[in-house]
């Protein structure tokens, strides 16, 4: 499993959503996408995370 | 032999619009956009800085792009633009394919709760030009999808005409290369993608200072999108007034209509009445 790019090794059965509470200081204009497909934000906490899953969890950064 | 004016004149039409003094509003896919500028965020090197730029550009819509979050830095531009009052407009800066191009911008729409998006797919590295094959493909897709496009092209009225056919809300045609400051290329371009455009054409990329603002605008551009430009001036602020000033300028010298150029003199004083003190026998 990655995160971000990143090898992760987390406890089995973690969900989206506490994947993004352990990234992130709010969820506030954050999106995941999991093995290149948007996971809505309806969906994290029924998400969990299996093995080989590429997650990435993406924000606003400065840009043209 | 003289070159013919007009051939050397091609790339300024004269005036196109009838004289008005009250400016009409910019629509956007039926919204109202505030200011005909529109700011990037990207280039700035201080949080400071780029506040006080967004307020003095007087903006109502700002890109920003999506990254991957840094968890030592909390992520406070969405929170900035949302206390100034401005519109984030996603981009999908960095993609080359059509497919990462469409799966930023629903990360986008997941994150922001937007549907707007500036689409960008590169297709060559060194020069940052638009991969119009790619960029149409991922026009059609995300328009399907509910969507805003706002695609970001290069200076060519057939591609643009393309991207207006594929139900893209604006065209913004790029002036030259993005952050290359080289400022509008082929103005005889942007005027025809102008006249052809049904939807608002918004000058994309390229603007090195106030004065390719102000040009666009005089070619009948809707609206100019400036990030490295302002955001790499030596006093950000200033420049983003100053930009804001050259969109004013240019939009309501357009709106007057400009003269024809000229190959020689025309006088301003009439010769009618002129003193005569040595009148020739």
């Amino acid at each position: 499993m990655t995160v971000n790019g990143a090898p992760w090794t987390g406890l089995a059965g973690t969900t989206v959503g506490d994947l993004v509470a352990e990234w992130c200081t709010s969820s506030r204009g954050i999106a995941v996408a999991r093995n290149g497909d948007v996971v809505p934000k309806s969906s994290w906490d029924a998400t969990r995370i299996t093995s080989g899953d590429r997650i990435e969890i993406v924000t606003a950064a400065a840009g043209g | 032999m003289a070159v013919p004016w007009e051939a050397m004149d091609a790339s300024i039409p004269g005036p196109a619009l009838p004289s008005t003094t009250a400016d009409t509003d910019l629509f956007i896919a039926g919204q109202v956009v505030g200011s005909r500028l529109i700011l990037g965020t990207g280039g700035m090197t201080s949080p400071q800085s780029l506040r006080e730029a967004l307020v003095e550009s007087g903006t109502s819509m700002a890109t920003v792009a999506m990254r991957r979050v840094d968890p030592t830095t909390p992520h406070s531009l969405v929170d900035l633009l949302g206390e100034l009052g401005i519109q984030v407009l996603p981009n999908t800066a960095g993609c080359f394919t059509a497919s990462d191009a469409i799966l930023t911008a629903k990360l986008a729409r997941e994150a922001f709760s937007t549907d707007w998006v500036k689409l960008e797919v590169i297709g060559d590295e060194a020069t940052l030009l638009p991969d119009t094959v790619e960029l149409v493909a991922a026009a059609e897709e995300l328009v399907d999808d509910g969507f805003v496009v706002l695609p970001y092209c290069g200076d060519d009225p057939v591609a643009a005409r393309r991207l207006e056919q594929a139900g893209c809300a604006a065209v913004m045609p790029l002036g030259s290369p993005i952050g290359s400051g080289l400022g509008i290329r082929n103005p005889h371009n942007i005027a025809l993608i102008v006249e052809q455009a049904t939807v608002p054409v918004v000058l994309d990329a390229g603007v090195g200072t106030a004065s390719d603002v102000c040009v666009a605008m005089e070619l009948g551009c809707d609206a100019v999108l400036v990030a490295s430009a302002v955001t790499r001036a030596h006093q950000p602020p200033l420049m983003a007034r100053a930009m804001r000033e050259a969109v004013s300028a240019g939009r309501a010298a357009r709106n007057a209509g400009r003269i024809t150029r000229r190959f020689h003199a025309q006088a301003s004083s009439s010769f009618e009445g002129m003193a005569d003190p040595w009148p020739q026998a």
